[in-house]
């Protein structure tokens, strides 16, 4: 096995006409490591994880999976890695029982392995009622959990896995990324990119894209320490009116719902008295008000909104 | 606006809708949550008369879904997880061909395709390619598309799926924007803070309705106590205490523990062991408020699990 880190880029750069989706990238992906992709839409989130998995060539620039390039060698780079793609090819008239072992062949699984992984498969999709039902015939959600068991069926040094959780329900996203953590005790290095913040924070080390660039590139924990402005989180009667009050307040730097609550960025020495007291002149009943500490959500909404009033 | 009674869908032996009454108030906003495969798509599909149930019936604004499926039609807007637009028109066609669907015509769609236009924030774009917009402004103007012609009452089949958390957001307000204006609006999620945004929730299982309630009265009606647990070993413990004694659920939440406790004092010291084995003590569990998804995990659970075939 290769000894450096399992992915090294190093100036990977992608541009499609005249977009630059993917501007000079650089950093590693340690063996063994959680890693998670954030950003917001056209980020190049997925042009990245493309070149990474030897299907994209690069316009300039290079990654190193497993030591191999993927510039000048992506052929060799697929033994090495399993890639699941936003739409991945399922055969739609197989059943989902044949899909799985289609891949499992595909991917040399020896035949002694392959019990043992598909009751782990079948635990956290819970498509074992279904197996015998084709492809074609499943829901939006079941079809992404059926890619997903494709590509887990084959345990590959580098797993590299784009959006597994779209469209996928709450139980379900749970069951997996238990799976995506035990794979990585196992030794396998995961690059997953979601546009759940609750998953990214379970990763070891998170880089937040925008337009190409690396925005921020730490484990979630310096991420949210490095978010030093006085965040509160305020339940009120009406949350998205008393947001909007907010906002016009000249201490609150930005405000945001989250579920039921605003979280706002007060500008230092602000304090919580004037904003409730403000709020309950336009007539809003204020619930509940303390300072929270930032959520990795917190950071991404704050990061990426500071770049683009700055564009 | 809506009103659905014992509404059943059947595929073969396999009941994917299973006598499934509801009423939905006009201006409200109604979200469906359910495990994938509960049948959230198939009740649209039958509410917008693209699907004939197996037995009940639905009436929707006022009209039949099977007698007078063809004016529902123009009643209803629908927005479906894989945006209607074609890809390779331009943002202008797309709208103009709307139009054209939906019988709208002459200074009123000149209107309406303005305010489209600003809805999806695409003013001065409308010569673009639809397939080269980001996903957060295609589906805005799959959005303004669906209710070119102000429909009543909109469907929204999981329509941020895969969104960013601010395109989210952004949509989520326009979302409020034309329940303001008195649209009934109709959508279903997997994300739970998107599920806090509606008035009224219905938990779908198994074909079944198993929870209808305001966000606040279903949290409040959770009877189970649950602690949020910091520990550096969050997917090793969630693990060790399944099945602990005590324990009735352990899952992630972030980088915590949500730990749902059947009984608090032998909860306490499976966690205890639990820790144990990563060298941590257990520096105090904090007792937490139900979130959204502790609700529709344990309703969901405690309805026998997620879908069976």
């Amino acid at each position: 096995m290769h000894s450096g880190p399992a992915v090294e880029i190093r100036g990977l750069t992608r541009r499609f006409g005249d977009t630059l989706a993917v501007d000079a990238l650089s950093f590693d992906v340690r063996r063994g490591e959680l890693f998670g992709i954030v950003g917001p839409d056209g980020a190049g989130k997925t042009t990245t994880l493309r070149m990474l998995a030897g299907v994209l060539p690069p316009s300039s620039g290079d990654a190193h999976v497993e030591g191999i390039s993927i510039a000048s060698q992506p052929e060799r780079v697929k033994p090495h890695i399993a890639y699941m793609a936003q739409r991945f090819g399922l055969y739609e008239d197989l059943t989902v029982r044949e899909n799985i072992e289609f891949y499992a062949d595909l991917y040399r699984v020896p035949k002694r392995e392959r019990p043992n992984r598909l009751q782990r498969l079948w635990r956290f999709s819970r498509l074992e009622p279904f197996q015998h039902r084709l492809a074609g015939q499943l829901s939006g959600g079941m079809k992404q959990k059926l890619s997903l068991c494709c590509s887990l069926i084959h345990h590959p040094a580098v797993l590299l896995l784009d959006e597994p959780t779209f469209g996928v329900d709450p139980i379900s996203r749970r069951d997996l990324w238990l799976i995506l953590h035990e794979m990585v005790a196992e030794g396998t290095t995961v690059v997953v990119s979601t546009s759940y913040l609750d998953e990214a924070e379970r990763c070891d080390r998170v880089a937040l894209l925008d337009r190409g660039r690396t925005l921020a590139l730490d484990s979630p924990t310096a991420l949210q320490r490095s978010f030093s402005a006085p965040l509160v989180a305020i339940r009120a009667s009406e949350p998205r009116r008393a947001r909007d009050v907010l906002r016009a307040q000249p201490v609150v730097r930005s405000a945001v719902l989250f579920g039921e609550s605003v979280h706002a960025v007060l500008a230092d020495g602000a304090d919580l008295a004037s904003l409730t007291e403000a709020l309950g002149a336009a007539g809003i009943d204020v619930l509940d008000a303390h300072p929270i500490r930032a959520s990795l959500e917190d950071v991404f909404i704050d990061r990426v909104s500071r770049q683009e009033r700055a564009a | 606006m809506i009103e659905a009674v014992e509404l059943t869908r059947r595929f073969g032996d396999f009941t994917a809708v299973d006598r499934v009454s509801f009423t939905v108030q006009a201006g409200e906003v109604f979200g469906f949550l359910g495990p994938n495969g509960a049948g959230k798509t198939t009740t649209i599909r039958m509410l917008i008369g693209l699907l004939a149930p197996t037995a009940g019936s639905a009436r929707v604004a006022g009209l039949d879904v099977v007698a007078d499926r063809a004016e529902l039609r123009t009643r209803i807007g629908y927005m479906s997880q894989k945006f209607s637009l074609y890809g390779d028109l331009t943002v202008a066609e797309n709208i103009e061909l709307y139009g054209g669907l939906y019988g709208v015509h002459g200074d009123r769609f000149e209107q309406r395709r303005d305010w489209v236009l600003a809805l999806a924030g695409l003013k001065g774009d409308e010569r673009q390619p639809a397939a080269e917009l980001p996903l957060g402004y295609k589906q805005r103007l799959a959005l303004g598309c669906a209710v070119l012609h102000e429909p009543p009452i909109l469907f929204l089949d999981e329509p941020t799926s895969g969104v960013d958390p601010l395109a989210r957001r952004a949509f989520w307000d326009l979302i409020d924007t034309l329940a303001r204006a008195g649209t009934t609006v109709l959508v279903s999620t997997h994300y739970m803070e998107e599920a806090e945004y509606c008035h009224r929730l219905a938990l779908m299982n198994r074909g079944r309705l198993i929870a209808l309630d305001t966000p606040a009265r279903l949290r409040a009606a959770y009877d189970r106590p649950i602690f949020s647990l910091e520990t550096g070993h969050a997917p090793r413990v969630v693990e060790a205490l399944a099945g602990a004694p005590g324990i009735e659920d352990a899952a992630m939440f972030g980088r915590a523990v949500h730990i749902v406790a059947g009984d608090v004092t032998a909860a306490a010291s499976s966690v205890r062991a639990a820790l144990s084995g990563h060298g941590e003590e257990l520096r105090g569990l904090e007792r937490v408020e139900a979130s959204l998804e502790d609700v529709f995990v344990g309703l969901v659970r405690r309805e026998g699990g997620a879908v069976e075939g």
